[in-house]
């Protein structure tokens, strides 16, 4: 079973669904980054989204490509994403997503990865520019580990490829709120009221909305309509702001959303 | 099949989408666009006016025969795309897209740029045309093609300098990417290369054909018979694919690509992604790429900002990959000495990124002796290289050089 399925609904029987929070590795440096996922964990945050930096970030609005950036500039190597991945797991017992731009999966080998993520307690990897149309080996190599595959829909989506991210995604779908990148925004467009309500016609047992979401209540009023919000920019912008201990009370007052 | 009726999305292993799903709803109605456009009888015309009546096509073919002279005697011929309005191939794909665009009903263009020929070329489509345009350019080329800016600033366009990554065209194609993500709906991203997603590398191959479709009939009637080879520069590789589209059936023409290997394929101060490259997936094709062990991509290097790209479109790779096509580097110095050469021997400066296929014409023509027939893409007219090339070969003297930097 889903082990990330699983606390989503738990999250949903037990409150108003599942924050699921994202830091990169390796930013501001690798025991930072690690301490910081685990401080996420443990102040709320249901399911920790770990991004793994890339040189050529389409989605990721500036925050987070500065951020990958440095981790990058630091000499970051992508056998640090499953250490890191093992670290965290060994300190906290909650689903651990990996999200990727594809080339890098594709160089260390798409068997090769799904099984090291595997042996490191990885749940599964959510593909910002992976559709399912091109996804043949990566349905394969998640079966066959037994991992989460999360891809995306988006506002301008059509039904019939709503229909497809549904049935190929494992653990949930990825709602796009907005047609954008990654960044905090003023308001959580209503496209993604759409979208997840799209999802649903489409067979989505669990649509997560993610893009722009940085404070509790927007927290609140995703989950309205959602099984699980997906905070991103802002946690790494209070983790290069103040630290670990910045990233800790972001998240627990971000959590707040989750219990209204 | 004929290898000229491949379409995409795939070419062999390469090609594909590999880009948010986001966009995919954007290529797909774009892909619709230029079937329909295909098809249809008016598109066609409209932009046979406008290269007739704007661009200047068809463009000549110039033999140059003191060229040809030092290339052991081969009869050169080059295909004039340097004569084209905006002075270098790239208008025939933005004339194209921009017809694409309107069809669309979008109102507002964006297109990436290293050298600055493709934003230039972009911003005066969108001048013709009464489109808003943003060009996205890598701080770095802003500042080494600031001419180039401030033709796109006079043509009404908006440059945007990208200060992330290497801030070279890569990343340049990344935040135009971006900015396609966040404002699809008015806007018409105006690629401008063989690369990226479906449709691009075929479309913008399409609207080039018309290279190689006119100088397979020039040739033919200048000589009697078809080119023993043709030759162009690839970086992304649009001039290469649309000359070379033309002849790919035709079975005894040679078809030889020069990548840039700017101070040499053995240091890491290169562009040669074909030579050098590994497959890969980057700016939503897959195809070869320069990049290190994790996938991560490599930073290129060419005194050719046009070739300075650490990626290639996708028909390129096939081509490569099933030996229809050979590629071959050319370092710094020799492109430089060739475009010295062509300037002394037939009064025609090239661009830099021209000034590979000319060495490449060279090496060719010593190995293939005087009875060769090669064609070469003159892709573009040197002018814009005019401060790299001084500075390159000592014609600045030292005051003159301070007032112009």
């Amino acid at each position: 079973m889903s082990h990330v399925a699983d606390t989503i609904r738990t999250r949903n029987a037990e409150a108003a669904g599942a924050l699921i929070g994202y830091l990169p590795v390796g930013f501001p440096d690798l025991d930072t980054s690690v301490d910081a996922a685990v401080a996420l964990l443990e102040n709320g945050v249901d399911v920790l989204e770990l991004g793994l930096p890339y040189s050529d970030p389409v989605m990721d609005g500036a925050m987070i490509q500065r951020a990958t950036q440095t981790a990058l500039s630091n000499g970051f190597r992508l056998r640090d994403g499953f250490e890191a991945v093992e670290r965290i797991r060994s300190r906290v017992d909650a689903p651990v997503l990996v999200m990727t731009y594809w080339n890098p999966v594709v160089q260390y080998g798409v068997d090769r990865f799904a099984a090291d993520l595997r042996n490191a307690g990885g749940a599964g990897l959510i593909t910002p520019d992976l559709i399912p149309d091109e996804a043949a080996d990566w349905m394969a190599a998640s079966s066959a580990n037994e991992l989460d595959r999360v891809f995306l829909a988006a506002p301008s989506s059509s039904d019939a490829r709503m229909r497809q991210a549904v049935e190929a995604s494992r653990g949930f779908v990825y709602a796009v709120s907005t047609m954008g990148i990654t960044g905090a925004r003023a308001d959580v467009d209503a496209a993604a009221r759409g979208v997840v309500s799209r999802l649903r016609e489409a067979g989505a047992e669990n649509a997560c909305v993610g893009l722009g979401i940085s404070t509790p209540d927007q927290v609140a009023d995703v989950l309205s309509y959602a099984d699980g919000a997906i905070v991103g920019s802002r946690l790494v912008a209070a983790l290069e702001e103040g630290g670990v201990a910045a990233v800790a009370e972001v998240a627990a007052a971000l959590a707040t959303g989750t219990r209204r | 099949m004929k290898l000229r009726d491949h379409v995409g999305p795939y070419f062999g292993g390469f090609g594909g989408r590999f880009v948010p799903e986001s966009l995919i709803a954007a290529l797909d109605e774009l892909d619709a666009a230029y079937q329909a456009a295909k098809a249809d009888p008016t598109f066609a015309a409209e932009l046979d006016e406008l290269h007739r009546t704007y661009t200047g096509r068809p463009s000549i073919i110039t033999e140059a025969k003191r060229f040809g002279e030092h290339a052991g005697g081969a009869r050169i011929i080059l295909k004039r795309e340097d004569l084209n309005h905006t002075g270098s191939h790239k208008i025939n794909n933005v004339l194209g897209q921009a017809l694409l665009a309107k069809r669309l009903g979008k109102t507002r263009i964006i297109a990436e740029t290293g050298a600055g020929q493709h934003g230039v070329a972009s911003a005066t489509a969108a001048a013709l045309f009464g489109l808003e345009c943003v060009v996205y350019m890598g701080e770095v080329d802003t500042e080494r093609q600031a001419l180039n800016v401030a033709r796109m600033k006079l043509l009404g366009a908006e440059v945007v300098p990208v200060t992330v990554g290497s801030r070279t065209l890569k990343d340049a194609i990344n935040e135009a990417l971006r900015d396609w993500v966040a404002n699809v709906e008015t806007t018409h991203y105006l690629l401008g290369t063989v690369a990226g997603p479906h449709p691009f590398p075929t479309m913008v191959r399409d609207f080039h054909s018309v290279i190689g479709i006119e100088a397979r009939e020039q040739v033919l009637a200048l000589t009697g018979r078809l080119p023993d080879a043709v030759v162009a520069c690839v970086g992304g590789g649009s001039n290469a694919m649309g000359i070379f589209h033309a002849f790919l059936d035709d079975e005894g023409v040679r078809l030889v690509g020069n990548e840039a290997a700017g101070d040499g394929v053995d240091t890491p101060y290169h562009a040669a992604t074909i030579t050098k490259g590994r497959p890969g997936v980057l700016h939503g094709a897959r195809s070869l790429m320069l990049q290190d062990e994790d996938g991560q991509t490599m930073e290129s290097h060419s005194i050719s900002a046009g070739l300075d790209y650490p990626g290639v479109g996708p028909e390129h790779a096939w081509l490569a990959d099933i030996g229809r096509a050979e590629y071959r580097p050319v370092t710094d110095a020799q492109a430089m000495d060739a475009l010295r050469l062509l300037s002394r021997t037939e009064g025609i400066i090239p661009a830099i990124e021209t000034a590979h296929a000319l060495h490449g014409a060279l090496e060719l023509g010593r190995e293939l002796g005087p009875e060769a027939i090669i064609l070469v893409s003159l892709s573009g007219r040197g002018d814009k290289d005019m401060e790299t090339a001084a500075r390159y070969f000592g014609l600045l003297d030292a005051a003159a050089g301070k007032d112009s930097a």
